[in-house]
């Protein structure tokens, strides 16, 4: 080997190398900024800073979740016994009430009394809670700045409302967007499999060579059109068809999302599964041929069964495309926060909840750390996903080349 | 009487004439080798019997394959209805990634046969007629992927023989099996041979020598000479057989 020849290869190997080390870096930062920026929801209290909750001195009770807080200020909690303190009823009090309990007068010119008025109406009103701004807060408060509890992992999860930016009070539960994923995925799943695994079995088993040269293509081709297009037709036709059809106030509803996901679903499905179908070898269909079997019960007791993982791969990697797929839902479901249970409702995936909102909020805040909280538990649900397909794929290499 | 004949065929793939005005005849409970160098049309020959040539798009043929006097071609007859009557063995050991019990049972699930008496008798005669029942007994429910290579080829004889066929096809039944398995499965085709008829598709001289009755010598598509197997290896009388069986082409 010359020396030239010899550098040449040392410097392809080089390019090789890194250039390997850069993708897998890349995707390492992208998980570990996906993490930073998502766990920072958890350290912090929901109000916005610069805020405090103040009680009066004579309340008892210890500290207050968000969801309390959320309680009321919507006057679904109107007294403190409802949270273990004492019989006091609640007395509301922010910055655009203070007209309406001091007068201009009282607080005078600068509103230089108003550190004065604060503390004797906190003395007077045992019931008072406030939520001020710092600034307002007199030196020698009367008061009780009360501490607000941190998001809590559960509340997160399990947290049935979503109002991010509501104040005083922002509230960050993502049931209702694990919900509507899963049931949106779930129901794409249901709409793409019968249609996705006939036609698999038709292009693989039943169509002729020509006739599998034309669908293949047209079948691989609907994975190339923009999700947009899928969401506009998706808004156009289907959502006011489920709306006719099932009488319904809006057509924007989980269905219509489901169906528009199934559709996307659909070639990564007919791919997968032909392919698994495809690869039973031709000893196999022979044998059963041989023995007096139809092409018919060959597939249904060879040919399937041979396939079945690969089959489950399908539908899994279907699953995969349908779970992470955004505008098109976005477009179709109507877009709504609450917990929804049936799939003539609005809902809101997880994927949508991150684009629709992303935009709307300020670098680090609160709304945008429980944002990428979100997406890490989208990440969660793919990786479950993928390592489904991982064990299902070693496990029918296992079966099928044993002996 | 003649068990299986065939009379004139000629057969094509597109352009290719693949097999050549063939014409023969197999007696009953014989065993007649099929040698030839590769692409002689042997596996093709095979393979009209039980009519897996149709799954070739491009197959096209003439001429009249009889087994047991019904002409297998013929439009009124149903092609899983022969294909019942005519076993088949293939190269390489091909069981089903079922249970050892649900590769036998195949054959008479398949044709509708669910008795549970009269399925479970089945596969146990066609297990001991392929000189398997003894190893696998405790075993039935096992899946026939963990067998080894050896006895997956006696499990597809044994599927081939649930279904009670009159005619045999093997399609180099040995060639991808050590020694001592080949050793088995050619005592088990001399047993067989007592009940069935055999035709056998062999690239292995020696073998047909052993184990076979009869051979047909086939080249190009042609049959060269078919003949006592003891009288074609000793002394054939066709000058192309006596030089392909002394190795000088092949």
């Amino acid at each position: 080997m010359t020396k030239a020849r010899r550098i040449y290869e040392k410097i392809v190997t080089g390019i090789l190398f890194s250039s390997s080390t850069i993708t897998s870096l890349t995707v390492i930062l992208i998980v570990v900024f996906l993490f930073r920026e998502g766990i920072g929801l958890f350290n912090t209290t929901p109000t916005e800073k610069n805020y405090v909750i103040a009680v009066s001195r004579q309340n008892t009770v210890p500290v207050i979740t968000s969801n309390e807080l959320a309680d009321i200020f919507n006057q679904d909690i109107t007294n403190w016994k409802q949270l273990g303190g004492r019989n006091d009823s609640i007395i509301r009090l922010t910055l655009n009430d203070l007209s309406g309990i001091f007068t201009e007068e009282e607080l005078g010119p600068n509103l230089e009394n108003f550190p004065q008025k604060l503390n004797e109406y906190v003395k007077t009103t045992p019931g008072v809670i406030l939520y001020l701004s710092k600034e307002y807060i007199p030196k020698n408060f009367a008061g009780r700045i009360i501490p607000v509890k941190k998001i809590s992992l559960l509340d997160f999860i399990f947290g049935k409302h979503w109002y991010p930016t509501s104040t005083p009070i922002p509230q960050f539960g993502i049931w209702p967007m694990i919900v509507g994923t899963l049931m949106v995925t779930f129901g794409a799943i249901l709409f793409a499999l019968p249609f996705g695994m006939a036609t698999a079995i038709f292009m693989s088993e039943i169509a002729g060579n020509r006739l599998r040269t034309i669908m293949k293509p047209v079948v691989e081709l609907l994975a190339g059109i923009p999700s947009v297009v899928y969401g506009f037709f998706g808004l156009v036709v289907l959502v006011p068809l489920i709306q006719r059809l099932f009488g319904l106030d809006v057509g924007e509803t989980v269905l219509a999302g489901s169906i528009v996901l199934g559709i996307m679903a659909l070639p990564t499905m007919v791919t997968v599964a032909e392919d698994a179908l495809n690869s039973t070898p031709k000893s196999l269909r022979e044998a059963s041929l041989a023995l007096g079997a139809s092409e018919l019960q060959t597939l249904f007791r060879v040919v399937i069964p041979y396939a079945k993982s690969g089959i489950s791969t399908a539908v899994i990697l279907g699953t995969g495309r349908a779970i992470g797929e955004t505008m098109a839902v976005l477009m179709v479901t109507g877009n709504s926060t609450h917990v929804n249970y049936s799939f003539l409702q609005p809902t809101r995936t997880i994927p949508a909840t991150i684009a629709a909102e992303l935009g709307d909020t300020s670098f680090g805040g609160v709304h945008y750390n429980a944002l990428f909280a979100l997406a890490i538990v989208l990440f969660l649900f793919t990786i479950i996903i993928n390592l489904s397909v991982e064990v299902i794929k070693n496990r029918n290499k296992e079966v099928n080349q044993r002996g | 009487m003649t068990h299986a004949e065939v009379k004139n065929v000629n057969v094509w793939y597109d352009t290719i004439h693949a097999l050549k005005d063939v014409s023969l005849k197999f007696e009953p409970n014989t065993v007649t080798a099929l040698i030839g160098p590769s692409g002689c049309g042997k596996s093709t020959f095979l393979r009209l019997f039980n009519r897996m040539n149709d799954l070739i798009p491009s197959f096209r043929m003439d001429g009249t394959v009889m087994v047991n006097n019904q002409d297998v071609y013929s439009k009124e007859i149903r092609i899983d209805e022969i294909r019942k009557n005519v076993g088949m063995v293939f190269q390489k050991p091909n069981p089903f990634p079922k249970s050892i019990f649900e590769n036998v049972a195949y054959g008479l699930r398949v044709n509708g046969i669910n008795n549970k008496a009269v399925v479970e008798e089945t596969v146990e005669r066609s297990l001991r007629q392929s000189a398997l029942w003894d190893e696998v007994k405790d075993v039935l429910k096992k899946s026939a992927l963990e067998l080894s290579g050896g006895q997956q080829q006696r499990l597809c004889i044994a599927r081939a023989l649930a279904v009670e066929p009159k005619l045999i096809l093997m399609d180099e039944p040995a060639s991808s099996l050590d020694p001592i398995s080949t050793a088995r499965i050619e005592e088990l085709i001399f047993e067989l041979k007592k009940t069935y008829t055999i035709i056998l598709v062999t690239h292995n001289l020696q073998q047909a020598g052993r184990i076979s009755d009869l051979t047909a010598f086939f080249y190009l598509g042609e049959l060269i000479e078919y003949n006592l197997t003891k009288k074609l290896f000793l002394n054939p009388d066709n000058v192309q057989t006596q030089n392909y069986i002394t190795g000088r082409f092949g």
